[in-house]
Order: structure tokens, then sequence, then C-alpha cells
């Protein structure tokens, strides 16, 4: 098992006409993921990489049942593609465009929470179980990706889409594999966060152990702290803190939307405090996540 | 973006809420309120107050001293152009009242508490009981029922619950409809004739909504609404120019710093672990920058020019994390193309190439005909910064 999604995803992709879109079509379906269909308004009857592209995802799952879409439409036009995919019946999406409003987000993440949908982004790379399926960009082209990945027991979260794949090919190096990889989005409101993540890493039995790319900003590794020490989760979670520098420039954004330390807010200092009093691991440098994962899959026995 | 007090005040005037006499001032000159008159920088920041950014004016006199000062004075970076006057209020209460979202529900949040005027995370951790919050639907609003019963939990009640009521839900309204990401009203007044007025506002409308907010997209190219002494550094300025000189990826965003080592680094969140590595390992950075997207070799090219134009910058080094949309030849091209630019040997002054991923055996192949240490992917970000903090030392 991983979570998410696995072998037997059934995935259309909204926006498959556009240049991003049909290129990790192509990327998604060489490493055997099944793209059934694809969307684009007024584009209905074209085909992309073989993939039959249709007007709406009503005609597109009515002749390709599927259960996941992936996203890639400009940023004002991505709250109706979601909408028109959970009003459809999709309960999982992949939203890879950035600089959406947050209201949008909300107002999706509100429809998706009635439908039981879950939402991976906005600004996301996507997902990836290795050898099983890929969902959005993340990794590439097939043999980029792996390199990158190989299956195994470690679960991967992060809100930088390219270290998730870094932490992938840190892990891969040390031969250790991977049972789902995460880009959560860069953005301060994504669809799941690792609050959300981490129960369903739990609840995998191959999951093992955990590795989080971690930010300046915002408060979601505060509250995780909290969570993790309250319900005594047993998952062991190695978390690396990037962006130490960023607490002396409070005020300066960073790479991603949600990268600001606000005060005394979100510091990468408040952070890693809080993860070592709930007993997560903190990795110091980058490459000490490794040590500490096999710290913690030794443990597990 | 942030809106100056003023320009968040007509926003709340235009939809009913009631807002002291006031005016706006460009220069000192005849003031047609009532004296006293407070009087107030409108810079993009809070904490204005303690910086010395209000004062009071009992006469006109006065009051031409306050603003002349004030146009001339910078707090915090920032020299105002306006100055808001305002007829004092005559308070026998005061509340504070703000929306924004939070990210850790996912929904729009409103926020009320009892004691206005105050830092409200300070009074929620200090008094709890005196903080009210109310979720409610980005897509519904803010329900009528929903803002009485938040007045109600205060202990409010009779004319003065509808009345709070009535500012909550429009409040709400305006957070909704012109995509802010916050609005608070801080003080929100009781006057002693019993009226509601707003004092002060802060809001803030999501830079990336400005597409369909038309009004403030145009606001915020306005020239002149402020002057910011926050300007990038000319070295910074110089690489925003490299940035656009064509629409390929990104290779400029850069932040300068007074170390000696040039750094290449991308995309967002493996520039952050590299930068912390090359510091933890005792390096000292001559800047933070961004490379992502595939940028095209002209301006790596230049990117790597200009970083190691910087005096005292004598190496360079390109650590990026495993790319797949950027291409591994393009970036190692443009990085050796400026080191020879500035009749340098590659070799000696890149002190680390280390970008695997997409077309990295056709990198790699040029790296090695200039001689260029490269590290592949089995060498972490962390590891290629402690070599190229010991190569830049040798």
């Amino acid at each position: 098992m991983a979570i998410l999604a696995d072998r037997d995803a059934r995935v259309i992709i909204q926006g498959i006409t556009g240049r991003e879109a049909a290129s990790f079509t192509k990327d998604m379906l060489d490493y055997g993921t099944r793209v059934v269909a694809g969307c684009t308004p007024g584009k209905g009857g074209q085909q992309v990489h073989g993939v039959p592209v249709f007007d709406t995802v009503r005609q597109a799952v009515r002749d390709h049942p599927a259960n996941a879409s992936v996203i890639s439409v400009p940023p004002a036009l991505v709250k109706g593609a979601a909408l028109e995919a959970l009003d459809n019946g999709i309960k999982l999406l992949v939203i890879i465009t950035e600089r959406i409003p947050r209201k949008d987000v909300v107002e999706v993440l509100e429809l998706a929470r009635e439908t039981g949908a879950r939402v991976i982004g906005p600004n996301t790379l996507g997902l990836i179980c290795p050898e099983r399926v890929k969902l959005g960009m993340a990794g590439g082209p097939v043999e980029d990706v792996r390199k990158s990945y190989i299956p195994g027991p470690v679960g991967v979260a992060s809100r930088s889409g390219g270290m998730t794949t870094e932490i992938a090919n840190l892990l891969t190096t040390a031969g250790i594999g991977q049972t789902t990889c995460i880009s959560i989005g860069g953005d301060s409101m994504v669809g799941c966060n690792f609050l959300e993540l981490i129960p369903l890493f739990e609840a995998d039995p191959e999951t093992k152990a955990v590795v989080l790319f971690c930010e300046p900003g915002g408060v979601i590794e505060e509250h995780l702290a909290a969570w993790y020490r309250d319900n005594e989760v047993k998952l062991p979670i190695v978390a690396f803190l990037a962006g130490r520098f960023v607490d002396s420039m409070p005020g300066v954004r960073f790479g991603h939307a949600a990268t600001i330390v606000e005060g005394d807010r979100g510091s990468a200092r408040s952070k890693r405090e809080q993860f070592i009093e709930a007993g997560i691991k903190v990795a110091d440098k980058f490459s000490d996540i490794v040590p500490l994962i096999k710290e913690a899959l030794d443990g597990e026995g | 973006m942030r809106l100056l007090e003023f320009e968040a005040k007509a926003i709340l005037g235009r939809h009913g809420i009631t807002l002291p006499p006031s005016e706006t001032l460009n220069s000192p000159g005849p003031i047609s309120l009532d004296f006293p008159v407070m009087l107030k920088v409108q810079i993009p920041l809070g904490g204005r107050g303690k910086a010395g950014g209000v004062l009071r004016a009992d006469d006109q006199a006065q009051a031409d001293e306050i603003v002349v000062h004030m146009l001339n004075t910078s707090i915090r970076g920032y020299t105002p152009t306006s100055i808001l006057a305002e007829g004092l209020a005559d308070i026998e209460k005061e509340y504070f009242l703000a929306v924004t979202y939070d990210t850790v529900a996912k929904l729009p949040l409103v926020i009320f508490a009892s004691e206005g005027g105050v830092d409200v995370e300070e009074l929620a951790s200090e008094r709890p009981e005196k903080v009210h919050k109310r979720h409610f639907s980005a897509r519904w609003g803010l329900l009528a029922h929903q803002a009485r019963e938040l007045i109600s939990q205060a202990g409010i009640s009779g004319k003065l619950l509808l009345g709070l009521a009535g500012v909550v839900t429009t409040l709400a309204e305006v957070f909704l409809r012109y995509d802010c990401t916050i609005v608070e009203i801080n003080p929100l007044v009781l006057t002693k004739s019993g009226g509601l007025v707003a004092l002060d506002c802060h809001a803030d409308i999501e830079d990336d909504a400005l597409f369909r907010q038309k009004e403030f997209a145009e606001l915020e190219n306005q020239a002149g609404r402020f002057v910011s002494e926050k300007a990038q550094s000319e070295f910074e300025r110089k690489a925003a120019e490299i940035d656009n000189l064509d629409h390929r990826g990104v290779a400029g965003r850069v932040i300068e710093f007074d170390g000696d080592l040039g750094l290449i680094i991308g995309g967002g969140g493996a520039s952050l672990t590299a930068f912390d590595a090359v510091q933890q390992h005792g390096g000292k950075p001559a800047n933070y920058c961004e490379i992502g997207g595939n940028p095209s070799v002209k301006k790596v090219a230049e990117l790597t020019k200009h970083i190691l134009s910087k005096p005292g910058v004598s190496k360079i080094s390109v650590i990026t994390n495993v790319v797949s949309n950027t291409r591994v030849d393009l970036i190692a091209r443009g990085v050796i193309k400026g080191v020879l630019a500035l009749g340098l040997d590659p070799a000696r002054t890149i002190a680390v190439f280390r970008v695997p991923g997409a077309w990295e055996e056709e990198g790699f192949k040029i790296l090695k005909k200039y001689g260029v240490p490269y590290s592949e992917r089995g060498v972490s970000i962390d590891e290629a910064a402690a070599i190229a903090v010991g190569r830049a030392a040798a």
C-alpha cells in the first residue's frame, strides 16, 4: 500500500492541452500511470500523447471512469476546474497551478470536505509512489524519476517541490526506498499539510518512518508538534528545517509564498524547539536525515 | 498589498461603516476640521503610534509644524507622502475586530475582542476570555446570526449587540469581496453618544488576486503613495535586470550579503538548504539567489559574471536540488561562459558544481572539458556546500 494513490489510480488531466501539462502527461504515462482522459473546454476530440481530450469532465468520466485529477490551468480558472472535478465525483485533486487567490482555495476545500475528496496543493509538483504511480510533475521524465526514487519503507512530505525529489534521492543513494513522496505545495494554505498526511502515513502498514521538509513561516509545524506529542504518535518522524538564516530577516519572503517570518511567528528556531520537545527528530544538517532515518528504521526492528 | 489607512477606510466608508471626520493632507495648510485633531502618517506599517507617527494638534499652527515634520521623517524605512487628519472621537469603550484566514482550519476567521487598541495576540494569551473567534464559510459569507452569536458570547446584548453584529457582518463582506488576507479595525470605538466608529483600519489585499481586483492593481501602480527607502542595493537591482533579460526561467532573485563566496543556488527550498549549509560549514556567502524553471544560458552567464564582479568575490559555487525541468547542461554552459567572459579559469573559479538531474550526462561532459570539479547526485547539498567552503578557503 501507499498513501493517497496507488497502481489502480485512474487519472484525468484538466488543462491537458497546455504545454506543461502535455509534457507531464507523457512522463506520467511513461511511468505507468493510467491517464485515462484529459479535459480542456473547447478542445474536445483532440488527443494528447494518445489520451483522449474532452470538453467537460462529465463526458470524460462517463467514457473513462476516473478517481483522481491533476489540474494545470491558469490561476483564474483553477476554482472552476476543481469544482467541476468535485462535482463529477473525483476524490483526489492535485492542483499544480500556483498563485491562486486564497478565497478560491478555501471555496474548493469547503466543497472537497463535503464530497469527501482530498486536495494536494495548490502550488505542488504532485506525488510519487515509486514504481506504482506518479501524479503531476514530480521527478520529471521517467529515467530521472527512476534514478531518484525507489520503493521502500519511508514516506516523504515536503513544502518544496524540488526538495521532494532531493530527499528521495538522498534516501535512494543510501539504499532506502520510499512509500509515497508528496510535494504538499508552497502556499500558506494547502489542501493536505503535514497535519493531514501524518495520520495517513501512520495508518499505512508499509510506511515505517517519515521525512518532512519544513521551512520558516506559518504555524503548521508548531501544530504538528503539539498533535504528535498529545497523541503519543508512534510513527518516527525526521524533520529537516531549511532557511535558518531567514529568522534574522523578518518580513522578507523567500522562495515560496509561505516562507516568511512575521515578528517571532514561524521562525525556524521555534519550529525546531517544538519538534524536539515533541519527540520529532530534527536533522541539523541535510545529510543527517540518513543516519536518523536508519536509526528510526532499526528501532522498528 | 497593504493598503494605507485612509485607503482602507475609504472601503469601509463605502460599505456604511462610520468613520471619524477626516481630511487627507499632502502638505501643511488649513484643516477644515474642528481642533483638536489627530495627525497620522500614512505608511504601510503597523505600530505607527509607538514610532511617533500619530500626534495630536490643538491648533492650526501646531498642525502645520507636525505635518512638515512628519512629511520629512522616515519611520522604519518609510516616509509618508500623505497625512490623515481626523477629528477626536468621544470614546466610551474600545473593541478589536478582525477577519483573516485560519491556515490550519482553512477557513475565514472573524476575531472580536471586548478590549480594543491592544495587541490581540498578547490579549489572547493573557486574558483569553476576552477574545472571541468564529470560523465561517467563504462561500456563504458570515451569516447574520453567526455575527450576533459572536457578539453575544462577549456578554453584549440589546442595541449594542445589533450595532456590533452589523459592523462584523459588513467587515466579513468586505474581506471576501475585495480578496483581503486580513482586514482589521482596531480600535472600533463606541462613542458616548452610542455610535460605532472605526478609528483605525488595516487591510491587506492578496497580491495573487490583483488580477480581479483592478481598483487596487491600479492603486498599486500609482506613484507616490509613500516613499520607501527599502530599495534594493545596486547589486540586487542589477541582478533583477539580468532576470528580466528574457522570460525563460528564473536567474536573478538575489539578496546581497557581505561574505566572499558567490552562490548560484536554486530552486526555492534548495536555495534555503544550500545557504544554511554554506554557513554551517563556516562559509561566508556573498549573496543569496534562486534559479530554476530552466533559465537561458545567457541569463546564467550574466548572473555568474555579475556575482563574480562583486569586490572580494573570487569563487562561485553552483548548488541546486536534483533538477527535473531545468537542464543541467544549460546551467553548466551558462556558468562556464560567464567565468570565461571575465578571463578567469573555470577550473579554479567554480568551487563546486552540484546540479544533478535532467541532461546531466551532457552537463558533466562540458564540465569535464574545462576541468571543473562537479558532484553527482550521490553528493548531498550539504556535502557539496562543505566542498565549496573548503575550496574557497584554499
